[in-house]
């Protein structure tokens, strides 16, 4: 993006503040400018916003409803409020929902949301009330190099985005079902590797919540052994092709367990394909 | 795209109706049909075998390049479409306010019992029948749909309809042709009426008669006028929308017409399924050519070139009827190129969904709403400048060309100008549409319709539907206007009137009304896609009665969902899908236990 020239620069007011802004910023790209810290799920740098999770709404005056943040660009004059009642009722309220339908448990920053606003899942189900309906559903593993547990899902888009039109072009899952039946799929539900799959990862690498998961830290999560306090991240260039990918790989006793790509960077953007993703794999084999 | 396909193969029948639609395959051809065709092949494929099949799914994406996974979320999102085998005939029973109270409970009963238990929308099963939501029949309940797949497909809806009739429909080898269709409407003073003038007394299917009765005259007007002419009877009429969300036409056509983008369409929003609204159907099905003309003085106002019609499903009759019309109107010049010889040039395609939202499903995509703005005035169908109208909407536009807006906004209040179409049913004597000039009261509309039967009394009025709210016999002197209704901390919605009596337990409406928006939640944002559960989960809480503090708080909460449904939401079904249920709880306040129906 072009440094903003003053001319293209509008007023609009922040929490009671008047602030300069670049007329094509989003109102969270306003709010973060002003250090303004207003909380985001389904959005990710570089990808477009799927404004699905609603975690980011915002009151602007005159506007009947609250309005997202992540898509929502600003307009001269506009004054916008990021922590009234009715924001913080909202946010709440979608921590709550999500809380109480999915398992967050891999998910740092819903969980830490939850607490900051207050949110109370319990409310809709407790050792007394009914069971609120959830999400949970067995884990799907059906191939060697990442399993999908949708038991953590909330839906954010961003596989289906990243794997579709946004970075991968392969189109393999999407969201089929409606509603409170909506989930991520293959065609029929079919297994990945019968899939249009070509495991790249990529819906791993922006998946918040850990529903998409390498198997191998699937499986030291569910035998204890993961441990993030153990593991050191060496920044590398995948050696596999000439694009000069950048990798990270994670290393937890003398192991790579996992490797990702930052999301910043200009070649991939945090995207891989299946050798960079997944290469470590092979040159060492698999403990016995 | 590289497509990734299964080896699952089409059936000669599935191909047949696939190749119907898009031609025999050409795989020479150096580019496929569009994606918006993507609704309709598998449609076709519905029709033909009962279900889309894993083959057939496979055929489609080829011809259309679609990446089967992504089509399999398109499929999966209709209602109307099976992605597991069904048998040929299936019968939709309407489970919806309005049936409810003309006994569709006791007809499922005795379908269950028949039949076995109802087929569950995509999930496996072979039990012939299914429930469904508000099939727009309300006037004539109960109502089923039934279709009946193969090489001649058939729909046919049923009216006041019994247990013996639907079996025999299933049962048989063909549907028998739609009984008599008795719709004179019960409007006595038939004087006042302009967008009802020809219902019942013109032959639908007839372009000659339509003329007769003073058709086509509004169109060689329009074309008299100019566009900046017709924009401007349009303006001083003071249309507003009749979709539900009272917009001044004039404001989008403006847009439209002075939008730079090339290619402008005009939808028409015909995807009537507000539960007790069924206005849209009535224009459809007995004054289709009357919509044609309205459309095409439309496009020529705001520099359309082509027009889709997006009708609902469950709306057979008045889709064939339509056809016909646009048929009929091409053929005479009314469409197409050089209509009535002059530089104009518009023709329309008829759209038929499968439930849900217009825009990304004539695009071929899962119906979820997008994140305006952008408006469709700026980026619309295929990411163009589109107009949007509902049906009853554009009706009125050959009315305002020819008497002129001003004479148009005589009509109703100075902010709510000219007549309204309102859907009454439930426990009225004269169920029906009627057509009132806006800023008549409650009361007027409610004795027109000979009020409730002999020896019962009104317990409440549904206005609007599910996105409504219940009003009360205290408010029959509340003027039906956009601006009274909004004083009175209403809406006319839809123009849905549902009325209920002393014998209706209103636990049983709200119980529903939460059912109903679980049901119809596309599941795309996080406030609608939970809360709609949570909603229903705690009224149910709240209704089985638990006693003392946890109702209170039960309450709280429900309206803290409420709330935030309102608040959050992406589109108006989550930001009214507590309105009717709040406005409920407050009219009803200690609900009735049990007894009543
Ligand atoms: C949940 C929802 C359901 C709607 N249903 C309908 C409908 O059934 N028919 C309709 O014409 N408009 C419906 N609308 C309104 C349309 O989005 C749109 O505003 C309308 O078609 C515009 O036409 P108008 O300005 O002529 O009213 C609905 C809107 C929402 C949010
Ligand atoms: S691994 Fe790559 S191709 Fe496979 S589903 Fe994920 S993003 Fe799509
Ligand atoms: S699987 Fe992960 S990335 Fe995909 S929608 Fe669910 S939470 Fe988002
Ligand atoms: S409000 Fe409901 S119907 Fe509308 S986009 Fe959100 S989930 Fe879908």
């Amino acid at each position: 993006m072009k440094p903003a020239t003053p001319s293209s620069m509008i007023e609009i007011t922040l929490d009671t503040i008047r602030r300069e802004v670049p007329h094509q910023f989003t109102l969270l790209q306003a709010c973060r400018s002003a250090g303004i810290e207003v909380p985001t799920l389904c959005f990710l740098d570089g990808m477009t916003p799927a404004s699905a999770c609603r975690i980011c709404m915002v009151e602007v005056e005159g506007s009947r409803v609250l309005v997202p943040a992540c898509s929502r660009q600003v307009e001269r004059g506009m004054v916008v409020r990021t922590d009234s009642e009715r924001v913080r009722l909202a946010r709440r309220m979608v921590m709550e929902f999500l809380a109480s339908s999915v398992d967050l448990s891999l998910a740092p920053g819903a969980q830490e949301y939850v607490n900051r606003y207050g949110a109370r899942p319990e409310r809709y189900g407790s050792k007394d009330l009914p069971a609120p309906a959830t999400v949970a559903q067995p884990v799907k593993v059906d191939n060697d190099l990442y399993v999908r547990d949708l038991s953590r899902c909330i839906l954010c888009y961003r596989c289906v985005d990243a794997c579709g039109e946004e970075a991968q072009n392969t189109f393999a899952i999407s969201v089929a079902g409606r509603g409170f039946d909506a989930r991520i799929a293959t065609e029929f539900d079919r297994p990945l590797p019968d899939s249009a799959c070509v495991f790249c990862g990529n819906c791993i690498g922006v998946c918040p919540t850990g529903a998409l998961i390498f198997k191998s830290e699937h499986e030291m999560r569910r035998d204890g052994s993961w441990d993030e306090s153990r593991q050191t991240q060496t920044d590398t260039i995948c050696p596999y092709c000439g694009v000069g990918c950048a990798l990270t790989l994670h290393v937890q006793d003398n192991r790579i367990v996992k490797a990702t790509s930052p999301q910043d960077h200009t070649v991939t953007g945090g995207h891989l394909c299946i050798k960079g993703r997944f290469g470590w794999q092979f040159v060492q084999a698999p403990e016995k | 795209m590289d497509l990734r396909l299964s080896t699952a193969r089409e059936s000669a029948a599935e191909r047949e109706a696939v190749d119907a639609l898009l031609g025999a395959e050409d795989r020479e051809a150096s580019n496929n049909p569009g994606r918006d065709l993507l609704l309709p092949a598998l449609l076709a494929v519905q029709s033909r075998a009962g279900w889309v099949s894993e083959g057939a799914l496979n055929y489609i994406c080829r011809r259309l390049d679609v990446a089967p996974a992504d089509a399999y979320g398109v499929a999966g999102f209709y209602r109307m479409l099976s992605l597991t085998p069904r048998p040929p005939a299936m019968a939709y029973v309407c489970e919806d306010l309005v049936c409810r109270l003309k006994g569709s409970e006791d007809l499922c009963l005795e379908l269950e019992r028949r039949l076995g238990p109802p087929t569950q929308p995509h999930r496996p099963g072979n039990s012939p029948w299914q429930r469904s939501a508000c099939l727009g029949q309300c006037d004539r309940a109960p109502a089923v749909l039934v279709t009946r797949a193969g090489v001649d497909p058939e729909q046919l809806s049923m009216l006041e309809t019994n247990p013996s009739q639907v079996l025999t429909a299933v049962e048989g080898r063909s549907l028998s042709p739609p009984p008599g269709t008795d719709r004179k409407i019960p409007q006595l003073d038939q004087k006042a009426l302009r967008l009802l003038r020809r219902v019942g007394r013109v032959d639908p299917s007839s372009l000659s008669d339509y003329c007769k009765h003073g058709g086509y005259r509004a169109l060689p007007h329009a074309l008299h006028l100019g566009p900046e002419g017709v924009l401007r009877e349009v303006a001083t009429s003071g249309l507003l929308g009749r979709g539900g969300a009272a917009f001044p036409t004039a404001r989008k056509w403006e847009a439209v017409a002075n939008a730079k983008a090339k290619t402008h369409y005009l939808v028409c929003n015909a995807d009537e399924s507000e539960p007790g609204t069924f206005k849209d159907r009535v224009l459809l099905e007995e004054d289709p050519f009357a919509l044609v003309e309205a459309m095409a003085v439309s496009a020529f106002a705001t520099g359309c070139e082509h027009g889709y019609v997006y009708i609902r499903g469950e709306y057979p009759l008045a889709a064939e009827r339509l056809a016909i019309a646009v048929a009929q109107a091409r053929a005479n010049g009314f469409l197409g190129a050089r209509i009535l010889g002059s530089e104009f040039a518009f023709d329309l395609e008829i759209r038929q969904g499968a439930g849900a939202y217009i825009c990304n499903s004539l695009e071929g995509y899962r119906g979820e709403p997008r994140t305006k703005p952008p408006f469709p005035v700026i980026s619309g169908l295929f990411r163009k400048p589109t107009v949007i109208n509902n049906v009853e909407t554009l009706a009125n536009i050959p009315d305002i060309v020819l008497e002129g807006g001003k004479a148009f906004a005589s009509l109703g209040t100075k902010d709510s100008t000219g007549t309204r179409l309102f859907c009454l049913s439930g426990c009225v004597r004269r169920p029906g549409l009627y057509e009132v000039p806006l800023g008549t009261t409650l009361g007027a509309l409610l004795d027109m319709a000979g009020s409730v039967p002999e020896g019962r009394t009104l317990l409440a009025v549904l206005l609007g539907g599910a996105a409504g709210s219940f009003v009360g016999p205290e408010d029959l002197a509340l003027p039906l206007s956009f601006e009274g209704t909004r004083a009175a901390g209403t809406s006319l919605g839809s123009g849905a009137v549902m009325v209920f009596d002393d014998t209706v337990n209103p636990k049983e409406l709200m119980l529903r009304l939460a059912a109903f928006f679980r049901e119809e939640s596309c599941g795309q944002c996080v406030p609608c896609r939970v809360g709609t559960v949570r909603q229903e989960e705690v009224l149910q809480r709240i209704l089985r009665g638990e006693k003392g503090s946890r109702k209170q708080e039960d309450l709280a909460l429900l309206s803290e969902i409420s709330q935030a449904m309102r608040d959050a939401s992406i589109c108006g079904l989550g930001q009214t899908a507590a309105s009717a249920i709040q406005s409920g709880l407050a009219r009803f306040g200690d609900l009735p236990a049990e007894g009543k129906r």
